[in-house]
C-alpha cells in the first residue's frame, strides 16, 4: 500500500521522553494524553456545576422556600453559569479538539507540544483559582456577566469578584493560546493530499472556532483588565459616580459573549457532522455548504451581541440593525440543520446512542434556535428578558444543543480514545433519562418565562401555576442527575470491561480510525494516501472512491 | 507559506490588536466626556513624547537592519542592530517612566478621573508590550552570540522581529489618537 510519512515526523517529539504513573500525565505534552485531561477536568466540573444547579432547583421546588439564604443563592447561579461556560462545555470540546484534530488530519502532534500543555495548565489554574474564592469571603454573585456598576466595589467590596476576574483572565489566556496552536496545526500539519476542501467537518469548525477565539477572547481579557483596574487601582471605567459608563461593559461583555455562544456550539456542530453520516452510512449532504455556513456564523456571530442589550434602550436605528443581523444568523444555522437532516434522508440509519444523541441534538438545538430568534424580535426581547423563558432558551441551545452533541461525541470516539466500547444498553438508558430529564426541567420554563417568572430571583410567591411547574422542572432536575450517574457508571464499567473496539468499530471515514485503538504516542508510523474527503473509504472501496465517482458522473 | 512561528506569531498580533482596540475604544469612548480635572489637553507634552517616539520608530528601522544582515548572513552585524534596537526600546521606556513620574507628581493618577484611568491603562499596557519585547529582544541577542544559526533559530529571530513592529506599530496609533488628537 501506497503509505506516507505523517508530517512533524523528522523532529523527535518532546512526547517521547519516557514517564510513569502520575508523572506521565502531568508532565506530558502529548496531545491525546493533554485532551483526555482537558475532557476529565471538564467533567469533574460538570459534577460541580451540577451540583450547583440541583440545589437551585430545590430551593425553587417550592414557593417561598428557604432551603438556601439569598446571598448563597446569588453565588450558585454565578458559579453555575461560569462553571458550566468557561469549565465545561469550553474545555470539554477543547479536549475533543486536541485530541481529534492532529489524528484526523494524520499530523503526530499539535504544531506547538509544549504550548498545549502550557494552555491547559493555565485553564485548570484558572479554576482553581475561581473555586478558592469559596474559601476568602464566599463566591462571586454577580452572574456570569458581571454587571458594572454591581460588579464594583462600591456593591460588591468582597474579593469574590477579583477571584472571577483572575481565573477568567487566566482561562481565557490559556484558551487562546490553545486556539493559535489548532490553527497553526491545521495549516501547517496536515498530511499530503488533505486540502483544505478535504478536511473532515470536525476539524473545519474547530479551525474556524479557533479564529472565533483569536477575536473574541482578547475582548474580554480587556473588559476584565478594565474592570480589575477600577476594583483594585480605584479606576473609573464603569463607576457612574466619577462619569464611568455601566452601559460600555455591557457593549464589551457581549462583544465577547454572543461569540462566545458560537464557541460553545460550533465544535458540537462539527461532532455532529462526523456521526450523522457514519451511522446514516452516506457522506455528508453539502459538504460545501456546511463548512461555508461555519464562517459565515463566524462573521455574523462577531455583530450580534446588541440583541443582549435590547431592554437598555439602544436606540431605534441599533436595534433594528442588531434583530436583523440576529435574524440573518438563523439562515446559515438553518442551512445546516437541513444537510444533516438530508444525510440521514435515504441512509441506511445505525441507531447507535451516539447516533441518537445526534437526533436529540437536532431536534433540541432546532427548539433552542427558534426560540433564539424569537428574542431578535426586539418587543418580544422586552417582554421575555430576563425570565425563565431565556433560562430554558439558553438551556435548550447549552444543553441540547452543545452536551448533547458532546454525548455524542464521546459515544463515538470513547472506543477510539480507550481502545473498548462503551455499553449501549446503559448508553439508551442514559439517552432517555436525559432527553426526558432535559425537556421535563426545561420546557416548562418557557410558559413560566411568558407568566412573568423572573429569573435570578431566590424564591417566589405561590402564584397560580407555579408552584406545581417549578415542582415539575426540579423532578426533571433530579431525573438529569440520575442520568448523570448512569453516564458515569457506564464510562467507569466500560473502560475496565467493555468490549474491545478494533481499530474501526463503526466503519468510519476519517484517518483517526486508520491507527490502533488508544493510538500510540506517535498516531501512525504511516499515514493512509488521502484522496478524498473519506480516506478509509477510498481505500476500502477503490473502485468506488469518492473523487474518481464524482468525475465520472460530471464526464 | 509563512513559517509555523512566523504564523503563531502573527496569530498572536492579531488577538493583541484586538486587545488593544478594547483599550482604545475606552479611551475614545470617554474622551468627550468633560467634568473637569486633566485632560489630554492640560496635561500632556507632546513635543517631548514625541521626541522619544522617534526612538521607538527608529527602533523599527534597526529591527529591519538586524533582520537584513541575519538574511544575509552577516551575523555580526545582527547582533549589533539588535543591541542598538535594545538601546532605542529602553529609551522609549524611560521617557515614558519620567513622563509618569512627572504626571503623577502633578496630581495626574490613573484613579484622578476618567482620562487619568483611560491614559494609564493605554499607555501603560503599551510600556508593558515594550517591556516584553526588549526581554524576548534580550534573549535573543544572547541566542545569536552562541551556536550555529539553524533553521529553527531564524524562525524564532523573525518572530520576534514581527512582534517588535508590531509593538511600534501600536504606539503610532495610541500617540496619534492620545498626544496629536489633543492638539489639533
Amino acid at each position: 500500500m501506497n503509505q506516507v510519512m505523517a508530517p512533524g515526523a523528522e523532529a523527535a517529539l518532546p512526547a517521547s521522553e519516557p514517564h510513569e504513573g502520575l508523572l506521565s500525565w502531568v508532565a506530558s505534552v502529548d496531545h491525546k494524553q493533554i485532551g483526555i485531561m482537558y475532557m476529565l477536568g471538564a467533567l469533574v466540573f460538570f459534577g460541580i456545576g451540577g451540583i450547583e444547579a440541583l440545589l437551585m432547583r430545590i430551593q425553587l421546588a417550592v414557593p417561598n422556600n428557604h432551603f438556601l439564604p439569598p446571598d448563597a443563592y446569588n453565588q450558585l447561579f454565578t458559579m453555575h453559569g461560569t462553571t458550566m461556560i468557561f469549565l465545561v462545555v469550553m474545555p470539554m470540546l477543547t479536549g475533543f479538539t486536541i485530541y481529534l484534530v492532529p489524528l484526523m488530519i494524520g499530523a503526530r502532534d499539535m504544531a506547538f507540544p509544549r504550548l498545549n500543555a502550557l494552555s491547559f495548565w493555565i485553564q485548570i489554574f484558572g479554576g482553581i483559582v475561581l473555586y478558592f474564592s469559596f474559601f476568602d469571603g464566599g463566591a462571586p454573585d454577580n452572574g456570569w456577566f458581571s454587571y458594572a456598576p454591581l460588579s464594583e466595589n462600591a456593591f460588591s467590596s468582597l474579593p469574590g469578584q477579583n477571584y472571577w476576574l483572575l481565573g477568567l483572565a487566566a482561562i481565557g489566556i490559556g484558551s487562546l493560546s490553545g486556539a493559535i496552536n489548532v490553527i497553526v496545526t491545521v495549516l501547517d500539519l496536515r498530511a499530503p493530499g488533505m486540502s483544505l476542501r478535504r478536511l473532515p467537518l470536525f476539524a473545519w469548525m474547530a479551525f474556524v472556532n479557533s479564529w472565533l477565539m483569536v477575536m473574541a477572547l482578547p475582548v474580554l481579557n480587556g473588559a476584565i483588565v478594565m474592570l480589575l483596574i477600577d476594583r483594585l487601582l480605584n479606576g473609573n471605567f464603569f463607576t457612574p459616580a466619577s462619569g464611568g459608563s455601566a452601559l460600555l461593559w455591557q457593549h464589551f461583555f457581549w462583544a465577547f459573549g454572543h461569540p462566545e455562544v458560537y464557541i460553545m456550539i460550533l465544535p458540537a456542530f462539527g461532532i455532529i457532522s462526523e456521526v450523522i453520516p457514519v451511522f446514516s452510512g452516506k457522506p455528508i449532504f453539502g459538504y460545501g455548504f456546511v463548512a461555508a455556513s461555519t464562517v459565515a456564523i463566524a462573521f455574523l456571530s462577531l455583530a450580534v451581541w446588541g440583541h443582549h442589550m435590547f431592554a437598555v434602550g439602544l436606540g431605534h436605528l441599533s436595534e433594528v440593525f442588531f434583530g436583523a443581523a440576529s435574524m440573518a444568523i438563523a439562515v446559515p444555522t438553518g442551512v445546516k440543520i437541513f444537510n444533516w437532516s438530508a444525510t440521514m434522508y435515504g441512509g441506511r440509519i445505525r441507531f447507535t446512542t451516539s447516533m441518537m444523541f445526534a437526533v436529540g441534538f437536532l431536534l433540541m438545538f432546532t427548539i433552542g434556535g427558534l426560540s433564539g430568534v424569537s428574542f431578535a424580535v426586539v418587543p418580544l426581547d422586552w417582554q421575555l428578558t430576563d425570565s425563565y423563558y431565556l433560562v430554558a432558551h439558553l438551556h435548550y441551545v447549552l444543553f441540547g444543543g452543545s452536551i448533547f452533541g458532546i454525548f455524542a461525541g464521546i459515544y463515538y470516539w470513547f472506543p477510539k480514545i480507550t481502545g473498548r466500547m462503551l455499553s449501549e444498553s446503559w448508553g439508551k438508558w442514559h439517552f432517555w433519562l436525559t432527553l426526558i430529564g432535559f425537556n421535563m426541567t426545561f420546557l416548562i420554563q418557557h410558559l413560566l418565562g411568558m407568566m412573568g417568572m423572573p429569573r435570578r430571583v431566590w424564591t417566589y410567591p405561590a402564584l397560580p401555576d407555579w408552584a406545581a411547574f417549578n415542582l415539575i422542572s426540579t423532578i426533571g432536575a433530579f431525573l438529569l442527575l440520575l442520568a448523570t450517574l448512569v453516564f458515569i457508571w457506564n464510562l467507569f464499567i466500560s473502560v475496565q470491561n467493555g468490549a474491545p473496539a478494533g481499530d474501526n468499530p463503526w466503519d468510519a471515514w476519517t484517518l483517526e480510525w486508520a491507527t490502533t485503538s488508544p493510538p500510540a504516542v506517535y498516531n501512525f508510523d504511516r499515514v493512509p494516501p488521502v484522496h478524498g474527503r473519506r480516506p478509509l473509504w477510498d481505500l476500502a472501496h477503490p473502485e468506488m472512491a469518492d473523487e474518481a465517482m464524482e468525475r465520472a458522473a460530471r464526464s | 507559506m509563512m513559517s509555523r512561528s512566523k504564523l503563531a506569531t502573527s496569530l498572536f498580533i492579531l488577538s493583541e490588536a484586538n486587545f488593544f482596540a478594547i483599550l482604545i475604544i475606552a479611551y475614545v469612548y470617554y474622551h468627550a466626556i468633560g467634568g473637569g480635572g486633566p485632560t489630554a489637553r492640560n496635561s500632556l507634552d507632546p513635543w517631548r513624547t514625541g521626541a522619544f517616539s522617534v526612538s521607538l520608530f527608529a527602533s523599527s528601522v534597526t529591527m529591519w537592519l538586524a533582520d537584513r544582515s541575519l538574511r544575509r548572513g552577516r551575523r555580526r552585524g545582527h547582533q549589533l542592530w539588535l543591541i542598538v534596537t535594545m538601546l532605542l526600546g529602553a529609551i522609549f521606556l524611560v521617557g515614558q517612566g519620567t513622563e509618569y513620574a512627572h504626571l503623577i507628581l502633578s496630581g495626574v493618577t490613573w484613579s484622578a478621573n476618567l482620562f487619568g484611568t483611560t491614559f494609564f491603562t493605554l499607555t501603560g499596557f503599551h510600556g508593558l508590550h515594550v517591556f516584553a519585547g526588549l526581554c524576548a529582544l534580550a534573549i535573543v541577542t544572547l541566542v545569536a552570540q552562541t551556536g550555529e544559526l539553524t533553521e529553527r533559530r531564524r524562525q524564532a529571530f523573525e518572530a520576534v522581529g514581527l512582534y517588535w513592529h508590531f509593538v511600534d506599530g501600536v504606539w503610532i496609533v495610541i500617540f496619534t489618537i492620545v498626544y496629536l488628537w489633543a492638539f489639533i
